[in-house]
């Protein structure tokens, strides 16, 4: 825990984004979690990825469950709403929160615990529904918040802070999602911004679920020799499958979008996912070439948006539910009395 | 980039703008923390160490430290931020010590047989005699009036700086035992060479105040040079003033003649400046203290004639310039009188050696000047030195004490045989200020609090007595204040980069956009790209090493950290530390201390 919250003054080149906010107007309170943790670098990156996208707080819904990673939402816009879940719950209660408000961008924030291990079927059933919403999971192969037993995202070999080594196979949450028809699904690193941001803005813009997967080290119990999600080994292993730009749905795309070869992706609201590179013979909305690439690279972490498809309708357009959130719906009409019901009934008759 | 060299004590005293800007490299930030511990004595002894003067440079300072405060280039919310008052809090300091008398340096009882000349009882000459004396120097001090203190008691007046208090710092030095001889104008080099004294400074200020050679100038006898009146005033000579007043020149000077003219019965005091205000030589708090006293400044007015009538000043007659954009070029619009019975001319001094014979193998230069090195103050005949105005023309207190410590330097080597050029430059130590866990031995938070403000004696009460002091000091609620503003820019933040694994926690955290870690490229090209445009180019960047993991490069704008410590506090593997600079500044001394230690 800092000695003190972050003092107020900043930079005074800070600049203003579209709605007058600086990029401090984003921030939440004092990280509690360990000095040099990746979730804070993460943090950082879904504090800069809303501040250049504009997303106004007070239309930020912050989503999350139970673990280290689940603390996060507390670190970023603290001008948001926010629901903190029991354990592994959080799908659903975004679910929930969607549902009645489909107007809000939903960022949640999750672990390899809270989604792979206790919350694995809500994640499995949100990702189904295409629930529209961000969903980060923070991914440092070990149970940190109980001092360092090993997750089921751990790696066959990775050994524990006191040497011994995992045999169980892990679950990758990337070929999860992609076999129960996920939409949009990337991998990036804490320890690289750069990468990350553009990758956070596209999955925010993306029409239904977007599962980030983020190696994020674990600085007390998973940052050792031997370990596979160490800073340095993460560093050493990650393999950059395709890099691309977010464009904001504004901006005129001037002259060429990228090198000969590459492609772009329209998002559903008009903004532009624009790769720079992909290997040779991948698709990025080819599910079955994604598949094959991660088996390819095996002992990789492979990066970058992986696939992504904006063709598929959302929880809501699925449901033909109303076009605007339940809050502005006429009470008459969201409620339309006793008659309606025994109408509706007799119809089941 | 190449890494930055941080084993160079001048990288770390840089981060410390006030003490880099203060000409005797006063320990600012320690003696504030210091003060916020109650510690006033300590906060004293500290500033006398450097500065030797603390209680009269905490009124007359010329605070070269407070437009360098680096407070002052941060945003605020309230509009322009201002520099910490560190000259208010240097008087705090003094205002509150207790009794010195047992901390104060002594002379030993055994002399080491080097008699030492010093000419004129001025800030420079006292410093001399203050490094010296305790090395078992014996010195003389040659002084043309019947008091001590030079400037700092002719030229300021006792409103601003009240003569008990000079009376005091002054004679903690004298009563080392110096051998003062009041009353005794230098007038001949020679003779006092022949006194046979092992080394000779001059520290005779520059006495002589500028004149105006304009018609009128010698029909009438109340048309003052500015020093000389102020000093005939220090010593009681001048008692009262007509009611109409004006002052030529618009530099500090000029601020203690219209001051003292309001004192003296002057009821219509009027500066006349000949530029704009933007280019006026008198320091802006100055100017703020004059008005308060209802002075008027008269821009673009450029002396013409004194109006003589009958034998009686009756006015003088000024051009009315217009200037371009940049007070360069003027042109005249037209002339006007403005009626006085009295002027004071406040337009410079000048530097005057009639006493010192030309053929004494001290050469002078085109402008009469002495040929003075800039490092040992030694002239051109070895073993006489130079120091405070005397050396090259008028500055101020602070750089005469400055001065004086390195005359002294010099003159202990060139007493003790060793080359006048030897000298020790600056050390430095480091500190970490870690005390556990997110725990600092300093107050780290910044502090939003805005600069306190100087209470003064109401106007109708400061006019009833000339030596009535107009400022007040720091109440107990304003020094607790004004001391958290301080940034403690001395705790340094030291950065090793073997241990760091770029989990840029630290970057995440920096509340100023301090520091980036990207990859190397010439200096120019990087202060672009960095986490916030590093646009202070008198603001060192640092550069690591490269980082072990990707070979990239920390880097860090100094321009605007505020030393919070979060930086430290969120790294895992403590590759940032938060470490207190210590600068060590080498006194007189060494050169006898070394001679002392061969013998024993």
């Amino acid at each position: 825990m800092p000695s003190i919250a972050k003092p107020l003054v900043g930079h005074p080149s800070l600049a203003k984004n579209a709605i007058g906010l600086t990029i401090r107007d984003y921030e939440g309170t004092m990280s509690t979690l360990c000095a040099g943790c990746g979730h804070d670098s993460i943090t950082a990156a879904i504090i800069k990825a809303l501040w250049e996208l504009s997303t106004p707080p007070h239309r930020l819904a912050k989503m999350s469950g139970i673990g280290c990673s689940s603390k996060t939402p507390t670190y970023f816009v603290s001008g948001a709403h926010g629901f903190n879940s029991a354990h592994g719950r959080m799908p659903a209660i975004a679910t929930g929160a969607s549902a009645a408000n489909r107007e809000l961008t939903y960022v949640g924030v999750s672990g390899d615990g809270d989604s792979l291990s206790i919350g694995i079927g809500h994640l499995c059933h949100a990702i189904r529904r295409n629930l529209n919403m961000l969903y980060v999971l923070e991914n440092n192969g070990v149970y940190g918040l109980t001092k360092g037993q090993f997750s089921a995202s751990t790696d066959v070999g990775s050994k524990s802070k006191k040497g011994e080594a995992n045999v169980m196979s892990p679950i990758d949450p990337i070929q999860l999602a992609l076999s129960i028809g996920a939409t949009f699904v990337a991998r990036s690193f804490s320890g690289d911004k750069e990468q990350l941001i553009p990758i956070l803005k596209a999955a925010i813009a993306h029409r239904g679920f977007a599962l980030v997967d983020v190696i994020s080290p674990c600085v007390t119990f998973n940052d050792h020799e031997g370990s596979t999600k160490s800073y340095k080994y993460s560093r050493g292993a990650t393999h950059a499958a395709t890099e691309s730009d977010f464009v904001p749905p504004a901006t005129e795309i001037v002259g060429s979008i990228g090198p000969v070869g590459s492609t772009s992706i329209r998002m559903h609201d008009g903004s532009v996912l624009n790769f720079t590179r992909v290997p040779d013979n991948y698709d990025v909305t080819d599910r079955a070439a994604a598949v094959k690439y991660l088996r390819e690279h095996p002992g990789q972490i492979v990066t970058g948006v992986l696939f992504a498809d904006e063709g598929v309708p959302d929880m809501h357009e699925m449901a033909g539910s109303p076009q605007t959130a339940l809050v502005n719906v006429p009470f008459d009409k969201l409620c339309p009395g006793s008659a309606a019901l025994e109408r509706l009934m007799g119809s089941f008759r | 980039m190449h890494a930055s060299d941080t084993s160079n004590p001048d990288y770390f005293h840089k981060v410390v703008d006030c003490q880099w800007a203060c000409p005797a490299h006063t320990n600012v930030p320690e003696y504030i923390r210091l003060i916020a511990q109650g510690r006033f004595t300590d906060a004293y002894m500290l500033n006398r160490e450097s500065n030797v003067f603390p209680a009269v440079l905490g009124r007359t300072c010329d605070r070269p430290c407070e437009p360098a405060c680096r407070r002052s280039r941060l945003p605020s919310p309230s509009g322009e931020e201002t520099p910490v008052a560190i000259c208010r809090l240097k008087r705090v300091a003094s205002d509150h010590k207790g009794d010195i008398s047992e901390r104060l340096p002594k002379a030993p009882a055994v002399k080491n047989g080097k008699r030492i000349a010093c000419i004129g009882a001025g800030p420079s000459s006292l410093t001399v005699a203050n490094d010296l004396m305790p090395h078992g120097y014996s010195i003389t001090i040659l002084e043309r009036y019947d008091k001590p203190g030079g400037l700092m008691r002719t030229n300021i007046p006792s409103f601003r700086l009240p003569e008990q208090v000079l009376a005091d710092e002054v004679n903690s030095i004298l009563d080392m035992g110096v051998d003062i001889r009041y009353n005794t104008p230098a007038t001949s080099m020679k003779a006092i060479l022949d006194e046979g004294f092992d080394a000779i400074f001059v520290g005779s200020g520059a006495p002589r105040g500028k004149d105006l050679d304009l018609p009128g100038r010698n029909e009438s006898d109340r048309i003052h040079i500015g020093i000389d009146w102020l000093g005939g005033l220090a010593f009681g000579h001048i008692d009262k003033i007509g009611e109409k007043v004006l002052i030529i020149g618009v530099g500090n000077t000029a601020m203690d003649c219209c001051r003292s003219s309001r004192r003296l019965g002057g009821k219509d005091v009027k500066v006349m400046a000949r530029r704009p205000r933007a280019y006026f030589k008198a320091s802006p708090w100055e100017l703020e203290d004059a008005e308060e006293e209802n002075i008027e400044i008269v821009i673009n007015h450029a002396p013409k004639r004194f109006v003589i009538e009958n034998g009686v000043l009756t006015g003088m007659e000024f051009e009315r310039l217009e200037w371009d954009a940049e007070a360069k070029k003027s042109t005249v619009i037209d002339t006007v009188i403005l009626p006085c019975d009295d002027v004071i001319l406040a337009i410079g001094q000048d530097n005057a050696f009639p006493w010192i014979e030309h053929d004494l193998g001290i050469e002078f230069d085109k402008w009469g000047m002495p040929k003075v090195d800039q490092t040992t103050f030694e002239c051109t005949r070895p073993g006489i030195f130079f120091g405070g105005d005397a050396a090259w023309g008028p500055k101020n207190i602070i750089w005469a004490v400055e001065h004086g410590h390195q005359a002294a330097i010099s003159i202990d080597n060139h007493c003790q045989g060793v080359s006048v050029a030897e000298r020790l430059g600056f050390g430095i130590n480091l500190i970490s200020q870690k005390m556990g866990l997110s725990e600092w031995s300093y107050h780290n938070d910044y502090n939003p609090a805005s600069r306190q403000k100087m209470k003064h004696v109401d106007l109708v009460q400061r006019f009833e007595d000339l030596h009535v002091e107009v400022e007040l000091g720091f109440t107990a609620e304003q020094t607790a204040r004004e001391v958290q503003r301080c940034l403690n820019c001395d705790v340094q933040t030291v950065f090793k980069a073997a241990k760091c694994i770029e989990c840029d926690a630290c970057i995440d955290i920096c509340p100023l956009s301090c520091l980036t870690i990207t990859k190397d490229g010439p200096e120019d090209e990087m202060r672009l790209r960095l986490s916030a445009p590093a646009t202070n180019i008198t603001q060192e960047l640092f550069a690591s090493d490269p980082l072990p993991h990707t070979g990239r490069l920390m880097m860090k704008d100094e321009d605007l950290c505020v030393h919070c410590g979060l930086c430290a506090e969120r790294c895992p593997t403590a590759a940032w530390d938060m470490q207190k600079s210590q600068l060590n500044i080498n006194y007189a001394g060494q050169a006898s201390t070394k001679l002392e230690l061969t013998h024993a």
